[in-house]
């Protein structure tokens, strides 16, 4: 048991951050108004998202000089994961645009950001699912993980800087940027990333354990 | 390292010289496209149109012309190249031999483009640098995905699938920084867009040379 903290306090973490996320005081700002909650729900969620896909690519760079298949499988897990956390983000995402932007889709450099990275991941199983072979896909599907992680960082990173976003915090919108987060909405904002990124290491662990235990060794 | 460089680009583009297959099967995807586009708009004034037409037909030769680099020759003729060879000097001279050719095609599609769809152009020059940039761009990713897919068995397919979401962040600087020098704009107004195109295609050659020793091995 002296092992499992980290999965109560990652249950302990996402439950807070749902109950102090609605019933906590957030500041009030025009256009976002009650709306700003979603900072809790939405931002984490790319959070986690990221910190998956940089587990996903670190094994996938690992697996290049250690060539385990169970390595193979944790990045191919965690992308996974990564994948459903960048599914889960982007709902609340576009729910959230309906209200504030009055669309559920713009083209915003964020969004096209979004489509890519997912685009990419879906091409990522894409690829693991036509080799056969599962050491060479191994190799070879963990050379796509790296060089793709390596371009969508470069883009999420560079692009909304060349050009204007209609997200807060960009081209004058009100914001929760860093110097106006609020400092009760950090309290909530933190604990939620964290207990999101260990629920999704979480799973990945239990997803890899009956994976190896059926001695099946997924596409 | 150079020499080896060489000598397989060389090598590349007298089998080009010979055969004219690769070169010849994109001209005419390009020609037949442009002809299309002439036939459905007669002609575009339009800049935003024109710059969007351009660009789709150019992406998809640019993937028709990278798609063969690793295909077109037999699996075991690479083995005899990296007896030769390392295999960074392989993929930095595939690199280098894709971007001559999309270079080729992209400036002749541009050429059929003005022909046929008019040409809005002030400043003839900013947009050609931007071409040169972007299609260096392009055929850098593209040679490193084509390797990929090549070890695949439908790699035709797969070469869309996997080089699509790679492309559109280039496709995007791009269509922006062409916007601009289709706006009348100078190459300094420009500098950022254009910058940043060099620095990715330098970043994905640096990628292509570190990650490539780790495809070809069987």
């Amino acid at each position: 048991m002296k092992k499992q903290w980290w999965k109560a306090l990652a249950v302990i973490l996402i439950i807070y951050s749902i109950i102090a996320g609605f019933l906590g005081d957030v500041p009030r700002r025009d256009i976002l108004n009650e709306t700003i909650r979603n900072l809790y729900f939405h931002v984490s969620m790319w959070f986690a998202m990221i910190a998956m896909m940089g587990a996903s690519v670190t094994f996938s760079i690992i697996n290049l000089s250690n060539n385990k298949l169970e390595t193979d499988q944790r990045a191919r897990l965690f992308a996974e994961m990564g994948l459903v956390f960048s599914i889960l983000g982007l709902l609340t995402g576009m729910l959230w645009a309906k209200f504030t932007w009055g669309a559920f889709w713009t083209n915003d450099p964020k969004l096209n950001g979004t489509a890519i990275t997912m685009l990419i991941y879906f091409a990522y199983f894409i690829l693991r699912q036509s080799l056969e072979d599962s050491e060479k896909r191994a190799r070879i599907s963990g050379v796509y993980n790296i060089f793709a992680f390596v371009l969508m960082i470069i883009f999420i990173g560079i692009l909304p800087r060349l050009t204007d976003s209609l997200h807060p915090g960009n081209g004058g919108n009100p914001a929760f940027s860093q110097y106006d987060l609020d400092h009760n909405m950090r309290l909530v904002f933190y604990p939620a990333v964290i207990g999101w990124i260990l629920f999704g290491v979480w799973i990945v662990q239990i997803r890899l354990r009956v994976a190896t235990l059926s001695n099946h060794v997924l596409p | 390292m150079l020499k080896e460089i060489v000598a397989l680009l060389k090598k590349d583009l007298l089998l080009e010289f010979r055969q004219r297959n690769a070169l010849f099967s994109v001209l005419l995807f390009v020609v037949c496209t442009v002809y299309v586009a002439h036939l459905i708009f007669s002609s575009i004034r339009d800049v935003r149109t024109w710059n969007a037409l351009f660009w789709v037909i150019v992406v998809f030769a640019c993937i028709h012309t990278a798609s063969k680099s690793f295909s077109h020759e037999r699996e075991n003729r690479f083995w005899y190249y990296y007896q030769l060879a390392r295999p960074q000097a392989l993929i930095l001279s595939k690199i280098i031999y894709n971007t001559l050719l999309t270079w080729l095609v992209s400036l002749i599609t541009f050429l059929l483009f003005s022909l046929f769809l008019g040409n809005v152009l002030k400043d003839q020059s900013h947009f050609i640098l931007v071409i040169v940039l972007g299609t260096a761009n392009f055929s850098s990713i593209l040679t490193v995905v084509s390797a990929i897919a090549s070890k695949t068995n439908n790699n035709i397919t797969l070469m869309a699938v996997l080089s699509m979401p790679l492309l559109l962040p280039s496709v995007i600087i791009i269509v922006k920084a062409s916007q601009l020098a289709l706006m009348q704009m100078t190459v300094t107004q420009n500098a950022s867009f254009l910058l940043a195109l060099a620095a990715l295609s330098a970043l994905v050659c640096a990628m292509g040379y570190l990650l490539f020793p780790y495809l070809w091995r069987e």
